[in-house]
């Protein structure tokens, strides 16, 4: 129930906030409504023995044999517990930002809201096609109605090709469910796949990796991103590259790995290069950026291509990594954009050359800004040195690939790029001579520091003590790795 | 059996009735009452109340699959005459004939979707097309619409005479006009035999405006008064389609291997061809002249598959396209540009239509929670089930490329600046078009409320 509940009230919520015309109470109101979500996300995460909470299962379209399922699993529950935090966070950081028609921004931020609930816990593929999609079209409004300048190319351009990506899997789901024994859209009957033979799962793979790669974005489908980025209102980016982009990652691992494990493994190498060019390649860009919001944008193109890297080593050390970086990835770079928005917001640029000194003026939110920076880097004791080194341990031990430590050594570089290049933005940013844009800086306001505090509190607690993370995700990782090793071992074998 | 009659009776009536009632909105009232009695009629015998009991074994073949469609026709034609009957009073001064031609091609409409004979196939296709041609030209001071008309006709005559030929040929070979009847000898299929299918399927190409065979459609779409490409594009069409689906699925079915290859190539011709060249059009009527092509490529997947679903499918493409398609039709009569620049800033001046537009077009486009969603879905899944992935493939990507132009409209009515000449709606017209666009919404969750009476 619980389960169903985590859809339905964004869900309803952003639908009744289009009628709320007031500026005041639609904000309140989706406040309101992310908290409700945020309780229940909590109490699902924690609840793991009573099934019949975590589970729905309506039947939907009779003659398709398609179910309305969803199901709250490790990998769902840590997804939606980041999802049901990232949007409060949102939504307070952002309560002084002022929209045009206020009602019609929050009701489709909730929308979308439902629409990743339903993504990262449907377990049909029919009604993942449906999440996956109705996730998309908000965030498309959202992006061509309240983003910058050249906001409306650079959104079509974002949806063409996701769309494009989207269209390319429900082909894929079609012909995997003509190859199912049962006719079913279902993830079990799904799972039973994994012995198809090599060309059906080579086709159903790519056509897949189409949806999940332009999602993610691995190199080279990653140029929608930086644009859009930018050019979006960043209460959107933050939806967009703390949220959205881990349902291209979360795809690969409940979606491929499993369905597809020959192909996954055949493809592996070849997927893991193309995420190391991306990594190094998105870690260079990044330094020569002058915009705050591309420089973050590319840097997290670096950081989501190392988790691509690791899903394809299939070890359970890296998958868990991945789910624990999924989760610690998405708060850290929430903060991030919360910084950039501040600083957007007052001094009304973006651009590191005309920043600068903000730190003498303003020291809680440099004290705030160099944490998250540093979890950017993943030092030790950030939540994001977690993940990533199980991720890089899990890679490095593959034996799934030749060139395990070739991929290792090579995507540990951008370790040091990002080193660069974020302290680069710090000194540029929050050192260096006041010039007459930032010779009146004022420290950011209590709503603000709050906000930032909890991201905070959670980049060290989690980097302290991942436990309880890595509990919530071990059962099911462990799962997805016996289930395509099963597989695996035997097609080797023969 | 009912709708035919019905239809063909009020069409008679609605010709005299210009004699007897001389204002428009009398003629208008009439015109509704009797469409609202031929759907009534064709619901009766949907549920097994026949009223006229007239045996027409070996013509015409009235199953669920027929009346159900019929039914789709004559509502998209409910539709179609709430929202945009008034206007055609501005195309000229015969207001009763156009109702009349109007009815005529519903009673075509209704032997085309229940043929059980070559010849009937013919007849329904020429009741259908001959009013039409009326219509084209009926904005009689305009040169666009003489030429449209004068082009339709004359390569609508011309595909005609393919037809016949194409019958005739079978006729020849098999010695039946039945299309249950016609089948191929053990030993092979005779020349005469594929040799007339295939003349019957480039006729029927023609008229459903499939690429290589759809160069008139563009000019005669947009020729034509747009009230009339209104229902041109979509009901006319649809019906074309259902007649396909029949003609190949009674007739050719067997005889697969002679015709498979040549159907995938007009799908994936007319899919590319519609797409990619309503991409670069100006104007929303072309766009929507070209897109329909582009709807014709993913429909003719059902006559390529021929599966059960193909034909649940198609009924739901009917639907699901004919009503979007009239209700962006219905508002861009009521402009006074029909560019997309028009459209620049639609939605702060008639936010609750620019609202039912985006649900039409995501429609169109394909977007999930539609019903042009699972009318697409369905089609895939057919093509899919029949062996052919690329064919599936290629029409997904063709189905991305048509993003590109259905949001270009959502993006001028809502993200250009723009000053729209103010224009005047009805309440009326604002609840049909909601209601309209509240269906299309609950077929694309619930489409087994339109399916189901395919089978009871």
């Amino acid at each position: 129930m619980i389960v169903l509940l985590l859809f339905l009230i964004p869900l309803l919520g952003g639908i009744a906030s289009f009628f709320i015309k007031e500026d005041k109470a639609v904000r309140s109101w989706a406040l309101l409504a992310s908290f409700v979500t945020l309780a229940l996300a909590i109490v699902g995460s924690i609840s793991s023995t009573n099934a019949a909470l975590l589970q729905y299962s309506t039947p939907w379209m009779g003659t398709l044999n398609s179910n309305f399922a969803l199901r709250l699993d490790g990998m769902g529950k840590i997804l939606c517990l980041l999802t049901a935090i990232a949007y409060p966070i949102i939504l307070i950081s952002t309560w002084k930002t002022s929209y045009r028609k206020p009602n019609n921004f929050f009701g489709l931020m909730l929308l979308t809201q439902a629409g990743l609930m339903g993504v990262f816990t449907s377990m049909d593929a029919l009604v993942f096609y449906f999440f996956w999609e109705l996730a998309l079209i908000p965030v498309y409004f959202l992006c061509s109605g309240w983003g910058g300048e050249k906001r409306i190319q650079v959104t079509f351009k974002f949806f063409i090709y996701t769309f494009t990506g989207s269209v390319l899997m429900l082909i894929a789901l079609l012909y995997l469910y003509f190859l199912t024994p049962d006719r079913s859209f279902s993830i079990e009957s799904f799972y039973r796949l994994a012995e198809i033979k090599g060309w059906n799962q080579t086709l159903a793979f790519w056509l897949l990796f189409g949806a999940f790669a332009v999602k993610m974005p691995i190199f080279p489908f990653h140029t929608w991103q930086p644009d859009t980025y930018e050019q979006s209102p960043t209460a959107v980016t933050m939806v967009l590259s703390g949220l959205m982009v881990k349902m291209g990652v979360y795809g690969f691992i409940r979606w491929v790995l499993p369905v597809v494990p020959n192909a996954a493994y055949s493809w592996g190498d070849v997927v893991s290069t193309m995420a190391v060019i991306g990594i190094i390649y998105a870690s260079i860009l990044a330094i020569q950026q002058n915009d705050l919001k591309r420089l973050i944008a590319y840097s997290s193109i670096a950081h989501v291509g190392i988790m691509g890297l690791a899903i394809f080593s299939e070890t359970h050390l890296a998958l868990q990594g991945v789910m624990m970086q999924m989760f610690n990835h998405g708060i850290n770079i929430i903060g991030l954009w919360i910084v950039v928005e501040l600083i957007e917001r007052q001094f009304g640029t973006r651009k590191l050359s005309e920043l600068g000194g903000i730190a003498a003026k303003a020291p809680a939110l440099a004290i705030l800004l160099v944490v998250m920076a540093l979890a950017n880097i993943s030092l030790p004791l950030t939540n994001a040195f977690v993940g990533e080194f199980m991720m890089f341990a899990g890679i490095f031990g593959s034996t799934l690939t030749k060139y395990n430590v070739v991929f290792t050594v090579l995507a540990l570089l951008s370790i040091i790029l990002a080193a660069v290049y974020t302290l680069t933005m710090i000194q540029k940013v929050f050192f260096g001579p006041v010039n007459e844009r930032t010779a009146n800086a004022v420290d950011i306001n209590f709503g603000e520091k709050l906000a930032l505090s909890i991201l905070v509190i959670m980049v060290f607690a989690f980097g302290v003590y991942p436990q309880p993370l890595l509990n919530i995700t071990d059962g099911y990782a462990q799962s997805i790795i016996t289930n395509s090793t099963k597989v695996l071992s035997q097609t080797l074998t023969k | 059996m009912n709708a035919l009659i019905f239809s063909a009776i009020s069409g008679v009536l609605m010709m005299f009735s210009g004699f007897v009632l001389k204002s428009n909105a009398a003629i208008r009232t009439l015109a509704h009452i009797l469409l609202l009695a031929v759907i009534i009629a064709t619901a009766f015998e949907l549920r097994g109340v026949p009223f006229f009991h007239i045996n027409t074994t070996g013509m015409l073949q009235f199953d669920h699959f027929a009346l159900l469609f019929t039914l789709i026709a004559s509502l998209s034609t409910l539709v179609f005459f709430l929202l945009s009957s008034k206007d055609m009073e501005k195309v000229g001064v015969s207001y009763a004939e156009y109702f009349a031609l109007i009815f005529f091609v519903l009673s075509g409409v209704v032997i085309a979707s229940s043929f059980q004979s070559l010849l009937l196939l013919f007849l329904g296709i020429e009741i259908i097309s001959i009013p039409l041609y009326i219509l084209t030209g009926s904005d009689k001071r305009s040169l666009k619409s003489n030429e449209a008309s004068l082009k339709y006709f004359l390569m609508g005559a011309f595909s005609t005479g393919l037809m016949l030929m194409g019958i005739a040929l079978i006729y020849g070979a098999t010695g039946t006009f039945s299309t249950t009847l016609i089948q191929a000898p053990k030993e092979g299929v005779p020349v005469l035999l594929s040799t007339g299918m295939l003349l019957l399927l480039f006729s029927l190409s023609f008229k459903v405006s499939a690429a290589p065979f759809h160069f008139w459609t563009p000019d005669v779409y947009d020729g034509a008064p747009t009230v009339f490409t209104s229902f041109m594009a979509t009901v006319v069409k649809a019906a074309g389609f259902i007649a396909f689906m029949r003609l190949f699925s009674d007739a050719f079915r067997d005889i697969g291997s002679e015709w498979k290859l040549t159907v995938a190539i007009i799908v994936a011709a007319t899919l590319f061809i519609g797409n990619i060249t309503a991409v670069f059009q100006q104007s929303v009527k072309r766009m929507l002249a070209y897109s329909s092509i582009a709807q014709a490529g993913f429909m003719m997947l059902a006559v390529y598959s021929l599966t059960a679903e193909a034909k649940e499918g198609l009924i739901l493409y009917g639907a699901a396209y004919s009503l979007a398609t009239i209700g962006i039709f219905a508002v861009l009569i009521k402009m006074k540009d029909y560019t997309f620049d028009g459209f620049n800033g639609f939605a702060r001046q008639q936010p609750l239509i620019a609202a039912t537009l985006v649900i039409f077009l995501l429609s169109l486009a394909g977007i999930p929670l539609t019903a042009g969603f699972l009318s697409k879905f369905f089609m895939l899944k057919a093509t899919v089930a029949a062996g052919n992935i690329w064919l599936a493939v290629f029409a997904v990507i063709m189905a991305a490329v048509s993003v590109y132009y259905y949001f270009r409209l959502i993006q001028a009515m809502y993200f250009k600046e723009g000053n729209v000449p103010a224009i005047e709606v009805s309440p009326a017209f604002k609840i049909t078009l909601i209601s309209v666009a509240a269906l299309t919404i609950v077929l694309g969750i619930y489409p087994n409320l339109l399916l189901y009476w395919l089978y009871f």
